[in-house]
């Protein structure tokens, strides 16, 4: 009875169970490929990119032109942008204005926040941020909409109405983020700076003057050239990666929202990673 | 081309070879599966070609090839005498020209109107006025009864609609060949035998050669001029509709039988 119901009801397992149970790897085993596959994955996806980059540039110096697109897609990219990114500005300047007040309080040297508010806006916080808000704005909504353009055949139409999708989908994104990533940076710096000035001088009583002068003192055109650039690369970069996501999706409707999700998973990564290697030719 | 001169198209010079594409030894697979193992088909000029097949046996991939929307891994696709199988896009552009695809759920772009839809082939590759766009648009909403829709949304018409306008853009830039996927899927019988008769009036109105993708066997006996049947990657048969009623292939008789039809 106990025998009965413990089991042996359902008989000996049969030796292809059993084989395939063997031959299914542990969990060590598994994790060891993971880690073995995701370089090479990485790899794969950098590929992907840096062909799909090289399409664009060719399909793009190539005619028909098509301005309007352009056009179209920089009001997309730029200015339904800088409602958010002027936000995040505004809110990242206080707070970073707020915290140096306070710290630089400590040491007596609350002079330098304008400086220091000033230089990391204009090399680092200004071009991430602005870049990680359009990803989050702009790059999800591209990978949504080529992706289901993808999936609904309306790729596959462009190309049998002989035009390219890289050119007509494609370019005109990357551009676009080529162009106003570097504005929308220029836009963050300005606001963020107004929101330390706030912070500093009206809360906390520093003195304007000098708090704008430190700024002039500190900040050199080298230190622009520096947020501009990356501003400039990680507007392509994520771009790049969001019109990816969607040109290859497929799976329907989840094939659309994975990729939306890794759009935007991606371009993240990707930001602070150049971050890095961007900073790195400035030092 | 003028309208009279595509019109007489069907019927022009004995000088014109009879195959518009030939299809010789075509495969591809994925991932190492095998897809289409050797398809061998001639698509003949100004004729009605059908191409029936079960689900999963390769059609989809098939037209993918024909289209040069991907690469065939073998074989060859000659376009009146040049093979386009392993031309590179930028060379595609003449030949993809040749050819007006209707997709499966139509594939419009829904981010534009219907005459928007209809007139992207005129803007993108002619340097037509607006008011000759205008006029060649309506034009061809008119001839597919889809005029009165011209400043709706694609998701505000119906499907049978859709199809219509989808056949009208298609149909814009005068191509030779015209590619039908599945162009009765999901489509009631009444508006099946529309679509039916609509891709018969496109082929005589217009001249061109056409390739419908299928598995509606009434559609293959009402529109068909040639029937060729795909089973596992591979043209088991290509024939007559007449003639496919004969068959002695048990694959062909097998897939008839399974659709219902009565054979002789």
């Amino acid at each position: 009875m106990a025998e009965a119901s413990s089991g042996s009801a359902e008989g000996p397992p049969s030796p292809e169970v059993t084989a395939r149970e063997a031959d299914e790897p542990g969990p060590i085993t598994r994790f060891t490929r993971w880690l073995v596959a995701l370089p090479i994955l990485a790899l794969a996806e950098v590929g992907i990119l840096a062909r799909l980059f090289w399409e664009t540039i060719l399909w793009g110096i190539r005619p028909p032109y098509r301005f309007w697109l352009i056009v179209s897609m920089c009001e997309f990219i730029g200015v339904q942008s800088m409602t958010i990114v002027g936000l995040t500005g505004t809110s990242v300047g206080a707070v970073f204005g707020l915290q140096l007040v306070e710290g630089f309080r400590r040491l007596g040297a609350e002079s330098q926040t304008g400086s220091v508010v000033s230089l990391a806006l204009a090399r680092e916080l200004a071009p991430v941020f602005s870049a990680l808000m359009v990803s989050a704005r702009a790059g999800s909504a591209m990978a949504t909409e080529i992706g289901s353009m993808r999936v609904s055949n309306q790729i596959d139409a462009l190309t049998t109405m002989s035009v390219s999708p890289v050119q007509y989908l494609v370019f005109p994104r990357v551009l676009a983020g080529l162009l106003m990533c570097p504005i929308l940076a220029l836009f963050f710096y300005f606001v963020g700076f107004g929101g330390a000035w706030f912070v500093s001088v009206k809360l906390f009583g520093l003195d304007s003057g000098i708090f704008i002068e430190r700024m002039r003192w500190y900040v050199d055109g080298i230190d622009l050239v520096q947020g501009f650039t990356k501003a400039a690369v990680f507007g392509v970069t994520l771009t790049l990666i969001s019109c990816r996501q969607g040109y290859y999706a497929s799976g329907g409707a989840a094939g659309v929202g994975l990729a939306t999700n890794r759009a935007v998973v991606h371009s993240a990564v990707a930001i602070l990673v150049l971050d890095y290697v961007v900073t790195t030719f400035f030092v | 081309m003028s309208e009279a001169e595509r019109a007489s198209r069907a019927s022009e010079g004995p000088e014109e070879d009879p195959i518009h594409v030939a299809i010789r030894d075509l495969e591809k697979g994925y991932d190492g599966v095998p897809v289409l193992r050797g398809v061998t088909l001639d698509v003949i000029r100004g004729q009605i070609n059908v191409i029936i097949g079960g689900s999963g046996a390769g059609k989809s991939v098939f037209t993918r090839q024909l289209l040069r929307l991907e690469r065939p891994d073998a074989g060859r696709i000659v376009v009146d005498g040049t093979d386009i199988a392993q031309l590179d896009d930028w060379k595609l552009v003449p030949f993809r020209r040749k050819f007006g695809m209707v997709f499966q759920f139509g594939a419009l772009f829904d981010s534009m109107s219907v005459f928007d839809n209809v007139a992207f082939p005129l803007r993108e590759h002619t340097r037509m006025s607006r008011a000759q766009v205008k006029d060649r648009v309506m034009q061809r909403l008119s001839d597919l009864n889809v005029a009165h829709a011209a400043h709706k949304l694609p998701a505000q018409i119906s499907g049978g609609m859709q199809k219509r306008v989808a056949i009208a853009r298609a149909l814009v830039l005068e191509p030779e060949i015209l590619v039908y996927d599945e162009p009765t899927s999901g489509l009631d019988p009444v508006s099946s035998r529309l679509v039916d008769e609509l891709i018969r009036e496109t082929a005589s109105q217009f001249g061109v050669t056409s390739v419908v993708i299928t598995h509606d066997m009434a559609s293959v006996f009402k529109i068909g001029h040639r029937v060729s049947m795909l089973y596992k990657g591979r043209i088991e048969e290509s024939t007559t509709p007449e003639l496919i009623l004969k068959t002695h292939n048990q694959v062909v008789i097998d897939f008839l039988r399974a659709s219902g039809v009565q054979l002789g």
